[in-house]
Parts: C-alpha cells; sequence; structure tokens
C-alpha cells in the first residue's frame, strides 16, 4: 500500500458549503502530490483557498458547514476516513503546521515552555517532564532562538512574531512529521525575520527529509524554497509545474497576471540573498 | 507589579473616604434626631432638657468637621454606634449576624458555580441544541422571577406539600437547601450567559486552531486553555454579582427567616434604627470596594499581559 | 456573532410580540378600573378564600376581596409606577448627563465618577439605604427608585453631548446659527433614543421587581392597595391551605418582567447596544 516517496496524495479533493439552497463549491478538483524531502509551494490571491485546503488536509473542517469529498492520503493512508482520535494523533505528530499568525497561535495566559512540552507530552505519554523541557530547549536552541531556557518561561505577548514563528517551527521539528504545512509563514513578519523563518524551514528539508507544502501569497517566498508550484484561483489549480518552468514559461494567463504583479527589483533582491546564505 | 497592586490598593483609600462623607451625609439629613430615638428606645420621655443632654452627650452640638472626624475614629474601631432599639452596640449585634450570612452566601456562590460552569460550556459546545436552549431559559427565569416569590414557591412544594425540607430558619444542612437554591438562581442566570458568550468567542480564536493542529485532545483544549481564557470576563463581572448576592441575602434571609445580617437591615428600616442602617450600607460599599480590589488583582494573576510592560524582544 | 436568517428573523418576531404583550398590559392597566369586576380593596368577609367561581374567576382572598380584580389593579401600580421612576428619573438623567457633558472639566470628571459608583452598587441595598434614612413610605420608595434610575440615562447622555462637542458638531451648529434647541432635537436626540429605549426598556422591567420587592418586604405599597409584591407577602400566610393567592400575582410580576427583559435584549441586539 505505501507508495514509497510519495508522502501527501490529495486526489480530487472537494469542499462545498453545507447550504441547502445553493451548493456552493469552495474547492474544487484539487489534485496535488508531495514526495519526501520536496516543497510545493501553492500560490494564490487572498479567498483563492489555499487555507482551506490546508484545513481539508488536516481534517479540519466542520462537517455541519462544509461537505468534503475526495481523498488525501498521507503516506498511503486514507485521512478522510479516519475516525477523529486516530486524526488527532496524525495531527502534530505526522503533520505538522506552522500557522499564519504567530501572535495568536498561542494561549496567551501558558508561557511558550508549557505549551511546548504539553505538544510534546500529548504525543509521547512517556515523556516525563525533565525529558520534555530538555527536547523543548534543544529544539528552541536548534532553531537558533537566544536563551532558550528563558525564552520558555516567557509568555507568548512577550515574543515578536519573528520568534514565535520558529517556535512553531521547533515544535513541528521535535515531533518530526513526514509533512509541515506552512500556512503563510512568513506573512505577518518583517523582511530580517522571513529570511530567518525560510532559512529553518529550509534546514527542515535538508536535515529531516520533511515534505513542506508551502502557501504563501508572496512570489518571492515560493521562489526561494519551492520545487514545485501550484497556482491557486476561485478554488481550483490552473496551473501547476516545476518552479523554474512557472516562473519562466508561465502557461496559464492568471499565473501570467500573478506575475507580473509583483515588484521586480524586491524579488530579484531577495533571491540573491537568499543564494548568498 | 508591586507598584501597580501598591497603587491599586492607594486608589482605594478615598473612595471609602468618599463612602464615609455619605455616611455622615445622609445622617444628618434624616429627619431623625438620634438623641430622641435612643430615649424612646429606652423608653424614657424625651423633654426638652433631657433631649438636650443627650444631644450633647452624643455630640451633636459639636461642629460638623469635628463630629466627622470622630465618627470615622469611632469607625476604625468598628465602634457603629449603639442601636436605637436596643441600646446594644451595634457591631456586637452585627457580628453575632454575620456568619450565618456569609454561610448562606458563600454555599450559594459555590452551587452557582458548580451549576454554572459546565452548564454555560455546555451550552457553547452545543450551541443551539437543547441544553442551550435550557440555559436560555434558566437565565431569562433566574433574571425575571422575583426572588421572594421563588423562595415560597420551593416552600411550597419542598415543605408543605413533600415535607422534605424546613420550612424556614437556620440548623442542619437541610436548613440550607432551599435558601441557598433561592440565592442562587439568579447567579446561575448570569453566569451561565456569561459563560457561553464567552467561550463561543474563545472558541473562534485562533489559538484553539493552533491547538488542534498541534494534535491536542479536544476535552484538554476545552478545560484547560478555553476555560482559563474564558473565566477572565466572568471574574471581572464578579463585582456586579456581589451586589446581586448582597440583594440575594436581604431577601431571602427574609423568606426563610433565616438569622442574617440581611434581615436585621430590615427590621432596623422598619424600627428606624439608623446606625444599624449606616453600618450595613458602609459594610456593603467596603466589602464593595473591597472586592473590586481582589478582582483586579486576581485578574492581574491570571493575566500576566496586564502587569508587565510587554516589551517584545526581537 | 453569526447572524443566521433564524435568529435575525426570531429577534424581529421577539420585538413584536413582546410589545404587543407590553401594550396589552399596559391597556389592562389603564382600563382596570372599567373592566375589573368587583372592587379591590372592598372588604367581605362572607367571601373570604372562595375558590374560583363564575363571580370570581380567580377566587377570593383572606379578606373576601376578588383575586382577578385585585392583580388587575396590581398591574396599574406596578406599570404605573414604573413609568413614573422611569419618566422622571429620564428627565433628570438627561438634564445632568447633558450639562455635565458641556461644561466638562473636574464637574463633568465628579458627576461621571458619582453615576458610576450608583451603577455599580447595588440597587436595592441603596434604595433599602434611602429609604432607612428617610423613613418607609410609597413617596420615599419612589424617590429612591428614581434616584439610582436616572444614572444610566445621565450616562448615554453626557456620552453623546461629549462625543458631539469632540466632533465640533455642536460648534458648527452654533456657527450656522441653530438655535440650542434645534441641535438638540437634531443631533442629540436621535443619537440617544436608541441606547436609552433599550436601556428603558430593561429597566422597566428592574422596576417593577424592586417595587415588588420592596412592597413585599412591607416598605411600598402598603396594605389595603392592590400591588402584587404586597399581594404574595399577604399570600404567603395562607401558603397551606390557599398557594394560589400567592402563585396568581408571582406569575404576572414574572410575565411581565420576561417580556421586558426579552425585548429589551431583542433590542439591544437589534440596536447592537450594549447594556449596564
Amino acid at each position: 500500500m505505501e507508495n514509497s516517496g510519495k508522502v501527501l496524495e490529495v486526489d480530487n479533493l472537494q469542499v462545498g458549503l453545507n447550504n441547502r439552497e445553493q451548493p456552493q463549491l469552495l474547492l474544487e478538483n484539487i489534485h496535488l502530490t508531495l514526495e519526501k524531502g520536496s516543497i510545493l509551494g501553492l500560490v494564490g490571491e487572498s479567498g483563492s483557498g489555499k487555507s482551506l485546503t490546508c484545513n481539508a488536509i488536516l481534517q479540519l473542517l466542520n462537517p455541519r458547514q462544509m461537505a468534503v469529498s475526495g481523498s488525501v492520503r498521507l503516506h498511503g493512508r486514507e485521512l478522510t476516513s479516519l475516525p477523529d482520535k486516530e486524526m488527532r494523533r496524525i495531527r502534530g505528530r505526522e503533520i505538522g503546521c506552522i500557522m499564519q499568525n504567530p501572535m495568536n497561535a498561542f494561549t496567551p495566559v501558558y508561557t511558550i515552555g508549557s505549551q511546548f512540552m504539553e505538544t510534546l507530552r500529548t504525543h509521547y505519554p512517556n515523556l516525563s517532564k525533565a525529558q520534555a523541557r530538555e527536547q523543548a530547549i534543544s529544539a528552541l536552541a536548534d532553531m537558533n532562538l537566544p536563551e532558550p531556557s528563558r525564552l520558555m518561561k516567557c509568555y507568548p505577548f512577550q515574543l515578536s512574531g519573528g520568534m514565535l514563528q520558529r517556535v512553531m517551527i521547533a515544535i513541528s521539528m521535535c515531533l518530526r512529521p513526514a509533512l509541515v504545512i506552512a500556512d503563510e509563514p512568513t506573512t505577518a513578519l518583517d523582511v530580517v525575520n522571513q529570511l530567518r523563518v525560510l532559512r529553518e524551514l529550509h534546514r527542515l528539508r535538508t536535515e529531516c527529509g520533511t515534505a513542506i507544502l508551502l502557501i504563501s501569497h508572496d512570489l518571492g517566498v515560493i521562489s526561494q524554497l519551492a520545487d514545485e508550484v501550484a497556482v491557486m484561483q476561485q478554488g481550483r489549480i490552473v496551473e501547476q509545474a516545476e518552479v523554474h518552468q512557472l516562473f519562466n514559461h508561465p502557461a496559464h494567463a492568471y499565473t501570467q497576471t500573478l506575475l507580473n504583479a509583483r515588484p521586480l527589483t524586491a524579488l530579484s533582491g531577495s533571491r540573491h540573498a537568499a543564494k548568498q546564505k | 507589579m508591586i507598584g501597580y497592586i501598591g497603587k491599586r490598593m492607594l486608589s482605594v483609600i478615598p473612595i471609602i473616604f468618599v463612602a464615609t462623607l455619605v455616611m455622615f451625609a445622609l445622617i444628618h439629613i434624616s429627619p431623625v434626631d438620634p438623641a430622641e430615638a435612643y430615649l424612646t428606645a429606652a423608653h424614657i420621655y424625651p423633654t426638652e432638657e433631657v433631649l438636650e443632654q443627650k444631644r450633647h452627650e452624643f455630640g451633636l452640638d459639636q461642629p460638623l468637621l469635628t463630629q466627622y472626624l470622630h465618627m470615622v475614629g469611632r469607625m476604625a474601631t468598628l465602634d457603629f454606634g449603639t442601636s436605637y432599639l436596643t441600646n446594644q452596640p451595634v457591631w456586637t449585634e452585627v457580628a453575632a449576624r454575620l456568619p450565618a450570612t456569609v454561610e448562606l452566601a458563600l454555599w450559594s456562590m459555590l452551587f452557582a458555580a458548580v451549576v454554572s460552569i459546565p452548564l454555560g460550556i455546555a451550552a457553547a459546545v452545543y450551541r443551539n441544541s437543547w441544553i442551550d436552549m435550557l440555559s436560555r431559559c434558566i437565565s431569562y427565569l433566574g433574571a425575571s422571577m422575583p426572588q421572594f416569590w421563588l423562595g415560597y414557591l420551593l416552600i411550597f412544594f419542598f415543605s408543605v406539600k413533600l415535607d422534605w425540607l424546613p420550612v424556614e430558619g437556620r440548623g442542619t444542612w437541610q436548613n440550607l437547601v432551599l435558601p441557598v437554591i433561592t440565592l442562587s438562581l439568579v447567579l446561575i442566570a448570569v453566569y451561565t450567559r456569561l459563560l457561553r458568550t464567552s467561550v463561543l468567542e474563545q472558541m473562534q480564536q485562533t489559538y484553539v486552531q493552533y491547538a488542534r493542529v498541534r494534535g491536542l485532545r479536544e476535552r484538554m483544549i476545552m478545560l484547560k486553555h478555553v476555560l482559563r481564557m474564558s473565566m477572565m470576563p466572568l471574574i471581572s463581572g464578579m463585582g456586579i454579582n456581589l451586589g446581586k448576592l448582597l440583594t440575594g441575602t436581604i431577601i431571602v434571609e427574609q423568606v426563610f427567616s433565616w438569622p442574617g445580617f440581611g434581615r436585621y437591615f430590615v427590621d432596623a428600616i422598619f424600627n428606624r434604627d439608623i446606625p444599624v442602617i449606616q453600618c450595613y450600607v458602609f459594610f456593603a460599599a467596603c466589602l464593595f470596594i473591597l472586592c473590586n480590589l481582589l478582582v483586579d488583582l486576581v485578574q492581574l494573576y491570571m493575566d500576566p499581559r496586564i502587569s508587565s510592560k510587554g516589551r517584545a524582544e526581537h | 456573532m453569526i447572524h443566521t436568517w433564524r435568529s435575525a428573523f426570531r429577534g424581529q418576531y421577539a420585538i413584536l410580540i413582546c410589545s404587543i404583550i407590553i401594550a396589552l398590559f399596559f391597556i389592562v392597566a389603564l382600563l382596570a378600573p372599567w373592566i375589573a369586576p368587583h372592587s379591590p380593596i372592598k372588604v367581605d368577609l362572607l367571601q373570604k378564600l372562595k375558590g374560583p367561581s363564575m363571580d370570581h374567576w380567580l377566587g377570593t382572598d383572606h379578606l373576601g376581596r376578588d383575586n382577578l380584580t385585585r392583580v388587575l389593579y396590581g398591574a396599574r401600580i406596578s406599570l404605573g409606577f414604573a413609568t413614573m421612576i422611569f419618566l422622571s428619573s429620564l428627565l433628570i438623567g438627561i438634564l445632568v448627563g447633558s450639562v455635565s457633558g458641556y461644561i466638562g472639566g473636574w464637574v463633568d470628571s465628579i458627576l461621571m465618577r458619582l453615576c458610576e459608583g450608583i451603577m455599580a452598587f447595588p440597587n436595592l441595598v441603596l434604595v433599602l439605604g434611602i429609604v432607612g434614612i428617610f423613613g418607609p413610605g410609597l413617596m420615599q420608595v419612589l424617590l429612591a427608585l428614581m434616584l439610582v434610575q436616572w444614572v444610566y440615562y445621565a450616562r448615554i447622555c453626557r456620552n453623546m453631548v461629549v462625543s458631539l462637542k469632540e466632533r465640533h458638531f455642536i460648534a458648527a451648529a452654533r456657527i450656522s446659527g441653530s438655535s440650542s434647541w434645534k441641535i438638540i432635537r437634531r443631533h442629540i436626540i436621535p443619537n440617544v433614543q436608541r441606547p436609552i429605549i433599550v436601556i428603558g426598556t430593561l429597566e422597566m422591567g428592574w422596576a417593577i421587581m424592586d417595587i415588588s420587592a420592596l412592597s413585599f418586604l412591607g416598605l411600598g405599597v402598603q396594605p389595603p392597595n392592590a400591588e402584587w409584591g404586597a399581594m404574595i407577602h399577604e399570600g404567603t400566610s395562607y401558603i397551606r391551605s390557599h398557594p394560589e393567592l400567592m402563585i396568581y400575582p408571582g406569575i404576572l410580576i414574572l410575565i411581565v418582567v420576561i417580556t421586558f427583559n426579552i425585548l429589551g435584549e431583542a433590542l439591544s441586539e437589534r440596536y447592537g447596544v450594549t447594556r449596564r
């Protein structure tokens, strides 16, 4: 059953609103595959369905409001038919996720450390508190975050967006998932922190062989990291190609529009900077 | 942080000061003459000379400022004067009755918490289900039903008809049941709604989504993260609920002949026993102020964002 | 907040139904002397404690008075006084609030602090305190209730005046030659009427509760007047044999107050006003 190398396979994913009056399709005909260690970029404007796809893969859509059909397979295992309990175990441990809004992603009244540790101990119940703390600290250090043991005692509001984003990556790395979904990981950040985050994502791929589904509306980010790119428009994938192919010879008119819309100087500048690392 | 606490505690002082001013003003506006009331209660005929003498004794002929300072000084030592009715020091009478009221209040708060927390959470999680409708009904009923009527209804069913519980008075746990239920209904009404709204709001937040994404168990998310965050508006609303609790004790003590401070207060109103009235209102004001202070401090503890300067680190 | 069609519909529905019910109560209260079958205070010991009959639909009380009549007159008293309190506290509130907002400065600060203090402090305790100091009696009770209600309207008006001041509405209107009355009519009233309606509705309900509570305690309406709270008080002596004496007035208080509460909440949702 295991297709070696293929981490994620999404076939004919369709999501519609459960509106009896007007059945409305939010996502249509989504086909995606991710191999081990590869990065697939998902591009599109706001509202094109990128985040929805991410939620659909994680089975986080409310069945009372959304009707989901199609197949989502992780290492050949069908996720859409899994019971909630099983899916919960997969989330975090086999599919990691880095969210758009790092400032609000953590519960404000608990320290980073306690939230990190609770995640570790949920997935590995036999881990003692001390062990969990050690792992957390080393993961934070791995992310090049300053003073990890002190960071553990900080509350989310005391850290910047960039640091919180890297904490999220650290949590993901600790659990060693096969797939990480990065939903607009750089949107809320300034340029310096953007580079840091991208660097860590790159390391994730090279050092751990993690497959990454990179969702962004920022073409610069996509061009730096992705191997393949899929372009979404209004709930459909209108073009999917290898990154250089897409950027240099876009096949679909919409892709061309997106490419035209970006500020060229910023793109070439940051690309240059990434190459220099 | 200590600075914040210190500042908060200091700000209480001017408010208490204003409360004493109001107390003083009210006593002097009141048409009741303390000397006359005292004499009447002591069954001494209030002739002019005796009245003058008593007024002098009470210091009523001294300048207002002196009287005020004396009053504040006495209050600081819990001397609220003597009851016009019994000529006993007010504070001894009050102290004898206070435990009964405190007992009633504490049990009611506990009961209200035990009922409203699960109900509120359930109403939020199972939104628009029968349990949500039930909680809504209870809220409206609790807010609209006259407490004294509810008390008598309960007495009618459980004491008169079924004879399960005693009608009135204080003694065993059976005496507590009906008064506590009556008093707590209005609290349950408020808390359930508040909690429901709060939980619903929290469930929309990003951190809940991220918690799911991380793979945390749903129960842990609700009980550890959402509940903790939902409690905060409840705590800041405590002040209003103290008010309801206070009002409730007055009425419930009357219905169930519960020998507490509230009942004493009502009796004093009928007897025009001004010192007792004064003591009650001042006591209520202080309780209120202290409660608000406590609420602020608890909020400080529960929400680390409030106290610290919160400079983001880069 | 997710506004589904159902909830919006229900909101409108609720407003309509509640308004009709309240209007009915007012009509009954006004017409009580004409539609009531008997006298509310005339004692007839031969008829005492009789059950429901053709002559007395709800039976009689311990003094032979017709329960139905007393209940109808009770509506008159409760609604009448509540309206009185509402109107007088509204007037005072608008006056004080507008003046306070207009003058600004430390006068405004002190007044608003006072309002906040009164608003936060439990109503009934304050009322009882005032009644205690000035003596039990209907006038004192009404005065006391009015004194605790005006603050809500004062705050609304004050906030409105301040915001208008800040947006230079008043200055602009002055410059263009409008008189104060016109300013009030065109700018202030339309903006404050919604919060006032919402709070007024809720306060009416609470006023009725407070009046009945005070009468129950023996401090407000005195016997032989037919007031719901007082009737409950009298009825409790007969709780063993004739519980209905206590039940009828209570049910009515419940219905009236719950209607005001539902209406108030529906209006507050509709107008987007937060209360208290």
